[in-house]
Formats: C-alpha cells, sequence, structure tokens
C-alpha cells in the first residue's frame, strides 16, 4: 500500500536529548498544544479522584498488589503460561525484541499473511514491529486513532496513551487531506469517520491481529485489555489468529487484583471511571463457536526488564501500570513532550525504564533530565519513587565504567574524572573548618575576579558573584559590636 | 543453549534468592466500599454514568420490551436486526415479529462469520444481545459471549441493543467477580461495555462512533 511504504521516519535519537529538547522548546505550535493537553489531563484525573482518603489508599493497595506480583514473578508467569496453554492460547518467550520479532514473523509466515492489523501496543513499539514486518513484505497498520495518524505522518507517539496529543486538528485535516486524498475538514467527528471508513476495511481483511496487554492474570489465563475506540476489540477478535505481545512484568496474581489496578489506570490515565471496553481474552474460539480468532499467541518479552528486576530498588520500576500520569504532571515532558526524548517511553517513566531497554550508554542525559519537582512519584498509581529512582540513575551513572558488579548496562556513560575531582574537592572544603574559612576569606576580598561565564549556568541565569563580605564575618563582627 | 524462557526465569529467580513473597493483604473493604449503593439507587447510577457517555436507557418490563424496541428500530430507522435467535430474548422478539408485515428485517447470526462476514460488516446496521448484569459503580454492562450470541455481535454492527435485568446490576467489579464467580472459569471472552465507542485521540476533542458502535441503547427490564 503506497500510502504507508516507509520513507525514513524523521527518528530523533536518544543520544541528543539535549538538542531535542532545545528544538522542542522552540516549537511554538507544539508549546501550545501539549500545555493545553496536560492541564486537562491533570484537571481529569483529579476530578476522577476527588477523595483524598480514597486515592491515598487505593494507591498504596495498587503498590502492594504490583510488588506482590513481582515478589513471586517467576512463579507467576509459570502459572500463567499453564492456564493459558490450557485455555489454548500458545505462549511464546522473547529475551530481546529480535527474537520476539522472529516469533511474530514466524506466525504470520504460517499463515501466509500480508496484512496485519494491530491495537495499541507500547510494546510492539519497543519491538519496532511495524518496521520489521514491512521489511519483510507484509503491512502492519495501526488501528488506534492516534497511533494510526502518526503512522501515517511517519512519526513516533509522543505520548503512550495520547500518542498524536502533539498534533492539533488542523495539522490532522492536512494530514487526511494530503496522505488520504480526504475533503479537508477540521472536523473532528468527521475526521474521525474518515478513519473509522478506512479501518473497518481493513480489519475486515487482515490475516492477524497484534494486541497489547495491560494486565496478565496467572490465576485464570486471561489477558486484560483496556480500551476507548473498539480498535483492540475489534484487532483481537475479527482476525483469524491474534497475537498479543507484553512484557514480563505484566502478569498480576489473581483475577481480583485488577480491580484496584483497573480503577486506578483509568482514573489515572484520562480521568475515566472506566473505559469503554474492558476486554477479557481467556482463550481463542472453541469448537462450537461462531467467531473469535482460531489462534491465540502471547509473546513475552523480557528486553532489558530482567535487569531492573535484578535489583530491589530499581525493581520498582516494573510497577508500573502505563498510565501516563507522571507525564501528564510532569513540567519538562510538557514543554518538551515526547518525541524529544527519542525513547518509546518517554516522560518520567521513560527516563526510568528506557536505561534498562536500551544501556545508559543510548540514554545518558534522560536520568538528569528532571528538576526533581516530584510531581511524578506524587501521582504515580502504584507509587514508584521516580525521583528516587533517577537519583539512582544518577549514581550508576557516573561510576567507573569498568567498575566491578555493574548494575546497569553502560553504567558510568556521565563518568568523568574533572567532575569527580572537583566534587572530591567541594568536599574537602566543606569539611575542614580552616579550609572553609580561608576560601571564604579570599572568595569575598577577590570578587571582582569572579568570570563571567560559567559555562551552560549563564546562558539563562547571571553569574553568581560573592558578597563583600561572608556571613560568618558579618555575624562575627555584629557579635563583637555587642 | 538454554531457551529464552529458561533463562528468563533463571535470572528473575537468581534476582529473588533470600527474599520471600510478598504476603496478600488485598483489602476487600477499600475497593467496594465506596462503591455499594441502596438498591434504588443502583438503576439511577447506571442510567446517569451511562448517559454521560452517550448511552441512550430505557425504564421497560419483560413483556413490554419488544415493543418497545420495535418502536425504537422504527424511529431509527434501522432496516434490519442482528439477533441470537436461540436465545430466549431473541427468541421472544423473534415471536413478537413473526408474521407481521412492514417491520425491520430479523437476521439471524446462526452460522460461523467466515460464512458471512461481507454482510456482517456492511449491511447489519444493529444487534440486540443479552448481559450478564451490570455494574454500577462504573455505569458498564457485563457481557460473556456464548456460541449462540457471539462475540462480533456487540461489536460490528453500528447500533448495540443491549438487555439488562435490573435485579442483575450489582455494585461493583470485585462483587461480580465474586458473586458469578468468575476466577472458576473464565469464558473465552468476557466484557465490560460503558458506552458506545469513542477516542479523544484528536485534539482531546471527544468523539463517538471510532470503530465499535456509534448508539448503545440500553433496555433496562424493571421487572425481572
Amino acid at each position: 500500500m503506497n500510502s504507508q511504504a516507509r520513507i525514513p521516519a524523521v527518528e530523533l535519537s536518544s543520544r541528543d536529548l539535549k538538542h531535542n529538547a532545545h528544538n522542542a522548546l522552540g516549537d511554538a505550535q507544539l508549546r501550545s498544544n501539549m500545555r493545553k493537553a496536560m492541564d486537562s489531563l491533570m484537571a481529569k484525573r483529579l476530578a476522577a479522584m476527588p477523595d483524598e482518603y480514597e486515592r491515598e489508599h487505593l494507591r498504596e493497595m495498587g503498590n502492594h498488589v504490583r510488588a506482590r506480583a513481582l515478589s513471586r514473578l517467576p512463579e507467576l508467569l509459570e502459572r500463567l503460561e499453564a492456564n493459558l496453554t490450557r485455555n489454548g492460547v500458545k505462549v511464546h518467550w522473547a529475551e530481546t525484541v529480535d527474537e520476539a520479532n522472529a516469533i511474530v514473523l514466524q506466525i504470520a509466515e504460517a499463515h501466509r499473511a500480508k496484512q496485519v492489523i494491530k491495537g495499541k501496543s507500547m510494546v510492539s513499539e519497543e519491538m519496532e514491529m511495524n518496521h520489521f514486518l514491512e521489511g519483510h513484505g507484509i503491512e502492519a497498520l495501526e488501528s488506534d486513532m492516534g497511533e494510526y495518524i502518526i503512522q501515517l505522518d511517519h512519526e513516533k507517539p509522543t505520548h503512550i496513551i495520547m500518542p498524536a496529543i502533539h498534533k492539533n486538528a488542523r495539522q490532522v485535516a492536512h494530514l487526511f487531506h494530503d496522505t488520504l486524498g480526504e475533503p479537508y475538514t477540521e472536523d473532528v467527528d468527521q475526521l474521525i469517520q474518515t478513519g473509522r471508513r478506512v479501518l473497518r476495511q481493513k480489519f475486515f481483511e487482515a490475516d492477524i491481529g497484534v494486541s497489547g496487554v495491560n494486565f496478565a492474570v496467572a490465576e485464570t489465563g486471561t489477558l486484560l485489555l483496556v480500551e476507548n475506540e473498539g480498535n483492540g476489540r475489534m484487532s483481537t477478535t475479527v482476525p483469524p489468529v491474534h497475537i498479543a505481545v507484553t512484557g514480563i512484568e505484566k502478569v498480576v496474581e489473581n483475577l481480583r487484583d485488577v480491580v484496584p489496578l483497573l480503577s486506578l489506570l483509568t482514573r489515572s490515565a484520562l480521568g475515566q471511571g472506566i473505559t469503554t471496553y474492558v476486554n477479557l481474552i481467556s482463550g481463542p474460539r472453541q469448537a462450537d463457536e461462531l467467531d473469535g480468532p482460531q489462534e491465540v499467541h502471547l509473546v513475552l518479552l523480557d528486553n532489558g526488564r530482567s535487569q531492573a528486576f535484578a535489583d530491589g530498588e530499581l525493581r520498582q520500576t516494573l510497577n508500573c501500570i502505563r498510565c501516563g500520569a507522571c507525564m501528564n504532571h510532569c513540567p519538562v515532558y510538557t514543554r518538551i513532550g515526547g518525541q524529544a526524548y527519542g525513547t518509546v517511553y518517554p516522560g518520567p517513566i521513560g527516563k526510568i525504564i528506557s536505561p534498562h531497554l536500551m544501556g545508559l550508554e543510548n540514554t545518558p542525559d534522560h536520568p538528569s533530565a528532571s528538576s526533581l519537582c516530584g510531581a511524578c512519584g506524587e501521582v504515580c498509581p502504584v507509587k514508584i519513587p521516580i525521583p528516587s529512582l533517577l537519583r539512582r540513575l544518577r549514581e550508576e551513572n557516573i561510576k567507573k565504567p569498568d567498575a566491578p558488579n555493574p548494575v546497569m548496562r553502560g553504567q558510568g556513560s556521565k563518568y568523568s574524572p574533572r567532575e569527580r575531582l572537583l566534587w572530591k574537592g567541594w568536599r574537602l572544603l566543606n569539611t575542614s573548618p580552616w579550609l572553609y574559612r580561608t576560601f571564604g576569606f579570599f572568595a569575598t576580598r577577590l570578587r571582582g575576579l569572579t568570570p563571567g561565564s560559567l559555562g551552560p549556568w549563564t546562558q539563562n541565569h547571571s553569574a553568581p558573584k560573592p558578597a563583600a563580605r561572608s556571613l560568618h564575618e558579618l555575624a562575627r563582627e555584629h557579635l563583637e559590636d555587642k | 543453549m538454554m531457551s529464552a524462557k529458561a533463562n528468563i526465569l533463571a535470572k528473575l529467580r537468581k534476582s529473588l534468592e533470600g527474599t520471600q513473597p510478598i504476603a496478600d493483604d488485598y483489602d476487600v473493604a477499600l475497593v467496594t466500599r465506596p462503591w455499594s449503593y441502596p438498591a434504588e439507587e443502583r438503576i439511577p447510577r447506571l442510567r446517569q454514568l451511562m448517559e454521560a457517555v452517550h448511552t441512550e436507557t430505557h425504564l421497560t418490563t419483560t413483556a413490554d420490551w419488544p415493543a418497545l424496541l420495535e418502536k425504537l428500530l422504527a424511529d431509527k430507522q434501522l432496516p434490519s436486526l442482528l439477533i441470537a435467535p436461540a436465545t430466549a430474548h431473541g427468541a421472544q422478539l423473534a415471536a413478537h415479529f413473526a408474521g407481521r408485515e412492514g417491520l425491520p428485517r430479523l437476521k439471524a447470526y446462526d452460522r460461523p462469520v467466515e460464512e458471512w462476514k461481507a454482510e456482517l460488516f456492511d449491511d447489519t446496521p444493529a444487534s440486540l444481545t443479552g448481559t450478564l448484569g451490570a455494574i454500577a459503580a462504573t455505569g458498564s454492562l457485563i457481557l460473556w459471549p456464548t456460541r449462540e450470541e457471539p462475540r462480533l455481535m456487540s461489536l460490528v454492527p453500528p447500533v448495540h441493543f443491549a438487555l439488562l435485568k435490573a435485579s442483575e446490576i450489582h455494585d461493583n467489579f470485585l462483587e461480580v467477580q465474586q458473586k458469578q464467580q468468575w476466577a472458576a472459569g473464565m469464558p473465552t471472552n468476557a466484557l465490560l461495555v460503558s458506552g458506545p465507542s469513542k477516542t479523544a485521540d484528536i485534539e482531546q476533542v471527544l468523539a463517538y462512533g471510532a470503530h465499535g458502535p456509534k448508539d448503545l441503547i440500553v433496555l433496562i427490564l424493571e421487572d425481572a
């Protein structure tokens, strides 16, 4: 299909975060689209969680449910596989995205599939599944309206829940006009109906449906998916084959565990008490049933998650239920948008999960791209201490690259002997009273020699200049006068 | 060479060495008490929540709903309706329509989807299904598609009529799971449906009729 033929997408590299952020900050349209969207999402969340007691206790419960699942993760994954297998679902395991793609391709080839329709799946973004399948002559089309829009524009999602939130209706109108040959309209209803019409035909034709998973229930062997559009149900029900792809951390122990998590997820994400559809899939079409996929597959992907799991503190990263609330409340994300990060997961959660998926060497500036204001940690529905984890990653990032027992792939990507020496000097200065007083004396007397330019600091701030007399001196004089 | 599964599980197990599983301290009260309602409030709450997201709801009775549905089909100028004739409600509606002229055509979902997929997608404007009840807390219908009433009935036709017995409106999701013993045996597909399909993916402007039904009409049987 011509409109989907891949021209190289404009992809921003995760190694250029500072540069990308600088450019994004200068994009007035992006700034205004993002500000408007994030303000609205924050207000909606709060309106859906007005009772502080309920909200805070439910967050605590969400944390416990996730922590309990992770505390017995290997056992639950095996139980999930056993129950899904009993239900007729085929379970596959992949350590890397390459392995996961190979599994999907093998299934596609077994069915001579030419068209794949996709419900929303961030793990498939990790795999760059669309690009991979198209390289093998298989069309992979996104069916979530937002994902469809950015796929048409050869972009990457800017938000994990609202992938096209950086675009306004006028931009979508131009896109549909230019790529689909539709009459130009900025009417959102009409734009959505265009998407519905095009994609309905694709659901009809598709050989395989691909989806993500919100929660995988070990107890019953059930894959739970939430959505508003119905494209998830279409993707998982209409095509003869359904492939679900998910991370190994998505498992929960019992069916009842999804009750608090579901409530936290939809309210934190969009301020909705529940999504239009909650889709619980426990098996393929049975012999006497008239519809549903003949085959259901689940691909369980590691891709760096076991690295986060290995460390008791960093393991909390895997509590995440992918609601996006941390992004919506992040002053950095709101200003630079999602694409500047150059990672599949942007914003605060992206800054703590991406280094595990891609290595610190590929995300060197991510742990530092935060003011540590703490908003992300305060709104996280499963209480991931994101600011503490950012600080922890900063430490891992300045270790000597060859320090023994590395916790992170790419540790020490920001290691600098000069910076380390400076901090050592700073510590000495501040822990020795004699040195401190001497430094204070000269710093105040020689204040005229303070440099006017101090690297990045003075790009946006005036240079600091010591006072004529130190506070210590003034205090001492004051007491002597008395 | 070890398999991916063996490698992953071995890594996870090693990481957990010397730790104990966290005990299950599930707080039933926290997910039920704020979401419990006196019996007389359940229907109004359900209607209010569902109507807020563009669902149409009607109060009717076991005897009267076929006539109401007939009127709604006429008002909406729907030429045909997909039903599940093997269900009690499907049979009741078929009996109501039997031998009468000028009514919308009743179509039966009685063969595998492959045999009539194009007709289902292109020429099936509306459907009628039952429900397994509803959840007052969130304004959600519970659907467990069956052989008689398959999955796509509530998804592909642009207009979906759903029958709901008032006595089967429960307070919250946990209560439903417990009373209906979900964990003891899940169907191949279970659904909570809380309105017609919608999206806010363009500039957060809410638009209905994304990929699923554009209209959801719930007939609540007060005496059932």
